[in-house]
C-alpha cells in the first residue's frame, strides 16, 4: 500500500493456524494497539476542541446548548464553501469560527439574553434551533458527504517508529487542540475577560455585584463557544468528513465529555475528551458491534462514582 | 424550574377552588369527551381511527411519562422515548418477528417481560439521574438515550443493527385479530385512560405531593426526613413502567421496531408532544400528541413533505417562546383573559409574563 490506512483494520485470523510467525504476530498486535490509540488520542483532540465551547457556555450560563452540534456542522459547510470559494483551507477555517462566532452573538443577544433565568425555556429553544437548523442544512446541502482537501504540506503521512506511518493531518490536529488548549488556558488565566468568566462560573450574582456587565461576558462566551464549534466543524470535516447526523454524533460527544471532565472546567473538558476518544477507538477497534458501550460505560462509571464530573465541582 | 407552573395552579382555576379539590368532580364536558372517545370509532373512518386516534393515544401514553416526571417531579427526562423504544426491542427479541433474532417465545411471557426489563432500565437511568442538579437531567438522559440508539445500530447479534425487527403482530385473542383499527384503537383508548387516570390519582396521594414537594424544595423536604432521592427515582420507575406501556403498543402499531424509532428525531418527538400539549395537567400529552399526529399526517398539505422537520420545529419555537406550558397554557391565558372583569384584563395579561 502506498498510503498508510487511515482506520485500524481489524484481523480477524489471528490464530494459532495462520501461517504468520510469532514475532510478526507480535507486531500486527502492536501495531493494532498503537494505531488505535494514536486514532483515539487524535478524535479526542477533535472533541476537546468541539467540547471545550460547550462546557465554557454550561458553566458559564447554566445553559445546555443543544444546537452545539448544529454550529459544528454549519461552520463546517460554511467553511467548506469559502473554502472552495476562495481556494485557500485556512480561509476556510476562519469563516468556520468567524460565521460561527456572529452566530453564536446573535443567539445570545436577539434570544436568550431576554430568557435570562429559565434554565429549561432556553434549553428547549436551542433543540427548536437545532432541528430547523438540521433540516435546512439538509435542504441546502443534501445528503452527501463533504470532505475537505486539507494544504499539501499537511497532506501524506509521516514516518513514525512501529506504526511505519500516520496521516500527517491528524498530527496536525493533535497539535492543534493542544494550542487551543493553551490559548484557551492563557486566555481565561491571564486576560481580564477569562477572569470574569471564571469568577462567573463559580458565583454569577456577585460578579454582577461587582460591576461587570455580565450580559456582555456572556455574549463573549457565547461567541467563542459557537467559534470554537465551527473550526472543529471545518478542521474535523478534514480529517472525517461532514454530513447529517454529524450534529448529532458531535453533540453526543459533547455532552458526555463534559458529563465525564465536569461542567464548566477547561481541563476537565480535555480529560473527558482523552478519555471518550480512546474508549471510542479501542471500542471501535477491538469490539465494533458493541463500540459505544465503553463510551457509555465510561459516562455511567463517573456518574456513579463522582456525578458532578472528575474536575467539576460538587453542588 | 420557572418555565414550569406547578400543577396544583391549574386545579385553582377550577370553579369551586379548592372545594373541588378535594372531590373528583365530573362535570358535563368530561361527560362528553368521554362519551366522543368511545364512539369516535364509529364515526371515523379506518384511517381515522388507527392512524390518527390510537397513534395519538399511544403517543400520548409515553409522553404522558415524561409529563410526569417533568410536570410533577421537575425532571425533564429525554429519555423516556427510549424506554418505550427498549420495550418494544424486548418484545421484538422475546416474540415472534420475521428476524431469525427472535426467540419466538408465547406474548403472554413477552409482554410482562418486556415491561418490566424497560422498567429496570428505567430505574436505572433514574439511579444515574437523580444525584445530579436540575438541568442536568437534560444532558444525562439524552446521552443515554443517544448511546442506546448508537448500540442499536452497531449491533447486530442482539438488536439486528440498521434493520431491526419487523413482522411483530399482536396475539390473536378471544378470536380478535388485535391489530384491526377498532379493536387496537379500543386496546390503546383502555390503556391511556388507564394511565391518566392513575397519574391523576397518583399526583394526589402521598407519594405524587412529595414528589411534588420535592420538586419545589428538595432541601425542606431533606430536613423533614424524605429520602429524596429514593423519591425520584420511584418516580423514574413508575415513569418508566407509563412509557414501557407505549413501547408495547408501538411495536404493534407499528410492526417493526429499528433504531430510528429511538433515535434523535423520536426523542425529541416526545419532548416536543409534551411541551406542546404542557407540562402541567395530565391531558396535556394526549393534546400535545393529537396536534402532534395531525400535523405530521396533514403537513405535505402545505409544504413540501421533505421539510416537516423544520415545520414541527417551527411550531415547537413559537410554543416555547410565547407560552409558559404549550397549549395548555395558552389556553389557560386566553380563558383568564375571557373571563377576567374589563379593568382587571391589562392586569392578567401582563401578570402571566
Amino acid at each position: 500500500m502506498a498510503r498508510s490506512p487511515a482506520r485500524p483494520h481489524a484481523h480477524g485470523g489471528l490464530t494459532s493456524q495462520s501461517r504468520i510467525p510469532n514475532h510478526a504476530l507480535h507486531l500486527i498486535i502492536v501495531r493494532l494497539f498503537l494505531l488505535t490509540l494514536l486514532n483515539g488520542l487524535t478524535l479526542g483532540a477533535l472533541y476537546f476542541m468541539v467540547a471545550s465551547g460547550f462546557t465554557l457556555v454550561f458553566g458559564l450560563m447554566r445553559q445546555v446548548n443543544l444546537a452545539h452540534g448544529s454550529l459544528y456542522l454549519l461552520g463546517g459547510y460554511v467553511g467548506y464553501e469559502v473554502g472552495l470559494a476562495s481556494g485557500s483551507w485556512f480561509v476556510g477555517v476562519a469563516a468556520g469560527f468567524a460565521s460561527m462566532a456572529v452566530v453564536g452573538l446573535l443567539l445570545q443577544v436577539v434570544l436568550f439574553r431576554h430568557m435570562e433565568g429559565q434554565d429549561l425555556r432556553q434549553t428547549l429553544v436551542t433543540i427548536a434551533i437545532s432541528i430547523i437548523a438540521a433540516d435546512l442544512m439538509l435542504a441546502h446541502w443534501g445528503g452527501l458527504a463533504y470532505q475537505f482537501d486539507p494544504p499539501e504540506w499537511l497532506f501524506g503521512a509521516t514516518p513514525m517508529p512501529l506504526v511505519n506511518a500516520y496521516p500527517t493531518y491528524r498530527l496536525a490536529l493533535l497539535a492543534t487542540a493542544i494550542v487551543i488548549g493553551l490559548l484557551l488556558w492563557f486566555f481565561l488565566t491571564k486576560t481580564r475577560v477569562g477572569m470574569m468568566i471564571r469568577a462567573g462560573v463559580d458565583d454569577r450574582a456577585i460578579l454582577s455585584a461587582t460591576g461587570v456587565n455580565v450580559q456582555r461576558v456572556f455574549a463573549i462566551t457565547f461567541a467563542i463557544g459557537a467559534g470554537l464549534a465551527g473550526f472543529a466543524g471545518v478542521v474535523g470535516g478534514t480529517a472525517l468528513s461532514i454530513a447529517p447526523g454529524e450534529d448529532n454524533r458531535y453533540l453526543l460527544a459533547s455532552l458526555v465529555v463534559v458529563i465525564v471532565g465536569g461542567m464548566g472546567s477547561v481541563p476537565g473538558a480535555a480529560i473527558g475528551a482523552v478519555l471518550v476518544g480512546l474508549a471510542e477507538q479501542f471500542g471501535l477497534a477491538y469490539t465494533p458491534t458493541y463500540g459505544i458501550a465503553y463510551t457509555f460505560l465510561i459516562m455511567v462509571l463517573v456518574l456513579a462514582i463522582r456525578p458532578q464530573g472528575i474536575l467539576g465541582r460538587p453542588g | 424550574m420557572s418555565a414550569i407552573a406547578p400543577p396544583s395552579a391549574a386545579l385553582d382555576t377550577l370553579p369551586g377552588g379548592t372545594a373541588a379539590r378535594r372531590r373528583y368532580p365530573v362535570r358535563p364536558q368530561h361527560v362528553l369527551v368521554a362519551v366522543l372517545l368511545v364512539i369516535y370509532p364509529l364515526l371515523a373512518t379506518d384511517f381515522w381511527t388507527l392512524q390518527i386516534g390510537a397513534q395519538s393515544l399511544l403517543l400520548g401514553v409515553i409522553a404522558l411519562s415524561l409529563m410526569f416526571l417533568a410536570g410533577y417531579g421537575g425532571m425533564v427526562s429525554l429519555a423516556q422515548m427510549t424506554v418505550a423504544g427498549l420495550a418494544a426491542y424486548m418484545m421484538a427479541i422475546f416474540g415472534v418477528s420475521a428476524i431469525p433474532v427472535s426467540l419466538g417465545w408465547p406474548w403472554w411471557v413477552v409482554v410482562p417481560l418486556s415491561l418490566a426489563i424497560a422498567t429496570l432500565f428505567a430505574t436505572f437511568v433514574g439511579a444515574l439521574s437523580v444525584r445530579t442538579e436540575g438541568i442536568y437531567t437534560i444532558m444525562i438522559t439524552l446521552a443515554i438515550g443517544m448511546a442506546v440508539f448508537y448500540l442499536a445500530q452497531q449491533n447486530y447479534t442482539v438488536f439486528n443493527g440498521f434493520d431491526g425487527f419487523k413482522g411483530l403482530e399482536p396475539p390473536v385473542l378471544f378470536d380478535v385479530n388485535w391489530r384491526n383499527p377498532l379493536p387496537f384503537y379500543y386496546l390503546c383508548l383502555t390503556v391511556a385512560v388507564l394511565c391518566y387516570f392513575a397519574v391523576l390519582y397518583l399526583s394526589r396521594s402521598t407519594f405524587g405531593l412529595s414528589i411534588q414537594a420535592i420538586r419545589d424544595n428538595p432541601r425542606r423536604m431533606r430536613a423533614l426526613g424524605f429520602n429524596v432521592n429514593l423519591h425520584r427515582i420511584a418516580a423514574y420507575a413508575f415513569a418508566g413502567f407509563v412509557a414501557a406501556l407505549g413501547g408495547v403498543l408501538s411495536a404493534w402499531y407499528n410492526g417493526r421496531v429499528s433504531p430510528g424509532s429511538i433515535g434523535i428525531h423520536s426523542i425529541i418527538g416526545i419532548l416536543i408532544i409534551g411541551v406542546m400539549g404542557g407540562l402541567r395537567h395530565p391531558i396535556g400529552p394526549f393534546v400535545g400528541a393529537i396536534v402532534y399526529v395531525l400535523m405530521q399526517t396533514f403537513a405535505i398539505d402545505f409544504i413540501d413533505r421533505e421539510r416537516f422537520n423544520t415545520l414541527i420545529g417551527t411550531v415547537f419555537l413559537l410554543i416555547v417562546l410565547f407560552s409558559s406550558d404549550g397549549l395548555l397554557g395558552l389556553w389557560d391565558g386566553i380563558r383568564r383573559r375571557l373571563t377576567a372583569p374589563r379593568g382587571q384584563r391589562r392586569a392578567v395579561a401582563s401578570k402571566e409574563e
